[in-house]
């Protein structure tokens, strides 16, 4: 098992990822590099289209960097595995699995057996608040509930590296905020390196210890905001001046992207 | 834990209901005049048949050879007391399901494959591409002579049928699997093997299904022509035979005899659709 305190370590070191061929490339991401501390929780922020998903498709391992390195822990990044488990924006539970067998699956595959792992996918079910629900289909589930199933089915693995793809992006406003609370909730029991993309300055820095900012396509990073803000965190602190501060300083950032 | 209060912030875990069951459709509460309504069409239809060939209509169209649905209906109670008529059912049944069951294996097996190995799909599809616009009953002559026996060669017309529906069903269930499945699985841990088993098979489940279902169609429409052509039992062969030896009522008895048949061997395909994947959602219709 892995130890959440000294694991999570990512290290971008001058990545640049560039899509298509022929002549006719398209450069995502240029020069990119930041580090996380293990256990830390990083927002990548940046307008749509900036390469932000494309930097966390590197960490996972489904896209290759043509230069630079991305190293988890010291060991480069070579393939997908679930080490570095990921939350996507479309839910991506297998429909024909229900909901535990859907937080089982990572265990699975690591051929723990039956009993044990159905305990664990409990375990973690109930730790999001869907005890109850094991036996759903993902499709008789709500968004809000389907992205549960998906954070607990990657932390049942005790990843070094959450890595989540704009989760909350295709909820409704209510149900976010709910969601962030929840994920914050969760991540102060199962520490865990967080690298989350959001397009929402509010999410990015609710939830943040720090906020990466990318520039437009190509991507680049822009500036590394730190959220001093103190833990545990109520959404009522998004109207304490201090979050008002650091809101202004980022908008004032990302807007100018937003025009290139 | 001191993660449950803020847990009970989202409202779930205060919730006592455990499953969760896909909504009632209102066809089933509406259900109740629909009897009625589809026996009466189907009592018009009987009358304008009775009335049509009581009459011997002829205008263009001739009934006056068209047995009167009493007529049929009493030769149908002597022919299924008689022993060879259940013997003509009995080898149509065989050579379909036999001729079916080869076909879902092979159509399934390499559908899959084709789907999803570029090698298999090089290799294996063209023949396939090269075959398929031909009916299966352009096969009976050649059928006839690849084949040792009778029945082997009416089994490989009916799988033949069957096959082309299941595998280019097969290879459009794994073609459209979602990529987002994949990602996730394999952000999980799961190596190619694993991906096969737990995401493509089961993604390509409703198009097999689909296929397998369309298959059945096909192989009856083959069965049936090919029993016509070239048999000695079956259903298709009584029909024909009725005909030539001037016995109109057994004709329809065997046409309606089909139909059955067909009618139930769909229902189990739907039957064995809805018992493997037991995620999907009941039709948009019944929800409307």
């Amino acid at each position: 098992m892995i130890d959440g305190a000294k694991t999570g370590r990512i290290d971008l070191e001058d990545v640049r990822i560039a899509f298509g061929g022929n002549g006719h490339t398209v450069e995502a991401v240029q020069r990119f590099s930041l580090t996380t501390r293990p256990g830390e929780f990083v927002a990548l922020l940046g307008p749509s289209g900036c390469g932000k998903s494309t930097v966390l498709n590197a960490v996972a391992g489904f896209v290759r960097p043509l230069e630079g390195q991305v190293l988890v822990d010291g060991e480069p990044v070579a393939r997908p595995g679930a080490d570095r488990g990921m939350v996507f924006q479309q839910h991506s539970l297998f429909p024909w699995k229900t909901v535990v067998e859907n937080v089982e699956f990572g265990l699975k595959m690591r051929g723990v057996g039956r009993t044990e792992r159905n305990s664990a996918a409990r375990t973690y079910l109930h730790l999001v608040g869907l005890g109850g629900f094991e036996n759903a289909y993902p499709a008789q589930l709500s968004g809000g509930m389907q992205q549960r199933v998906g954070i607990a089915r990657v932390l049942v693995n005790r990843p070094r590296v959450m890595l989540m793809d704009e989760p909350f992006a295709a909820l409704d406003a209510q149900t976010r905020l709910t969601m962030q609370e929840l994920l914050l909730a969760v991540w102060q029991e199962v520490r865990t390196t967080v690298l989350f993309v959001t397009h929402d300055i509010d999410e990015a820095l609710f939830l943040s210890d720090r906020v990466a900012v990318m520039t437009a396509r190509p991507g680049r990073l822009r500036d590394v905001v730190d959220v001093p803000l103190p833990r545990p965190r109520a959404p009522e602190i998004t109207t304490a001046p201090e979050f008002m501060r650091l809101k202004a300083h980022v908008f004032a950032q990302v807007r100018e992207e937003a025009l290139r | 834990m001191s993660i449950t209060p803020r847990i009970q912030v989202a409202g779930v875990a205060t919730r006592a209901v455990p499953r969760v069951a896909w909504p009632v459709p209102r066809t089933r509460r509406l259900v109740s005049g629909r009897p009625l309504l589809r026996g009466l069409s189907l009592a018009v239809f009987l009358i304008g048949w009775h009335l049509a060939t009581t009459y011997q209509l002829d205008f263009y169209v001739r009934f006056q050879n068209i047995p009167t649905p009493a007529r049929v209906v009493s030769d149908a109670l002597t022919l299924f007391a008689s022993r060879a008529f259940w013997i003509h059912i009995g080898a149509s049944l065989e050579r379909i399901y036999l001729g079916f069951a080869i076909a879902t294996a092979l159509g399934v097996g390499l559908g899959l494959l084709i789907g999803w190995f570029r090698v298999a799909e090089d290799l294996l599809f063209p023949p396939i591409e090269l075959l398929r616009p031909i009916p299966a009953v352009a096969w009976v002559p050649i059928a006839i002579m690849l084949w040792p026996t009778e029945r082997s060669s009416i089994v490989f017309i009916t799988g033949l049928g069957a096959f082309f529906p299941i595998v280019l069903n097969t290879i459009h269930g794994v073609e459209g699997i979602d990529r987002g499945l994949v990602r996730a699985a394999m952000s999980l841990g799961a190596g190619r093997a694993s991906i096969f088993r737990e995401v493509v098979i089961p993604g390509a489940l409703p198009n097999i299904v689909t296929g397998l279902s369309v298959g059945m169609g096909v192989s009856w429409i083959c069965l049936i022509s090919a029993e016509m052509i070239s048999g000695q039992y079956g259903v298709g062969y009584f029909t024909w035979v009725a005909y030539g030896i001037v016995k109109y009522s057994s004709i329809i008895v065997g046409m309606l005899t089909i139909g059955v048949l067909g009618m139930i061997s769909s229902t189990l395909i739907r039957l064995a659709g809805a018992w493997l994947m037991p995620w999907r959602p009941r039709s948009a219709k019944e929800e409307a």
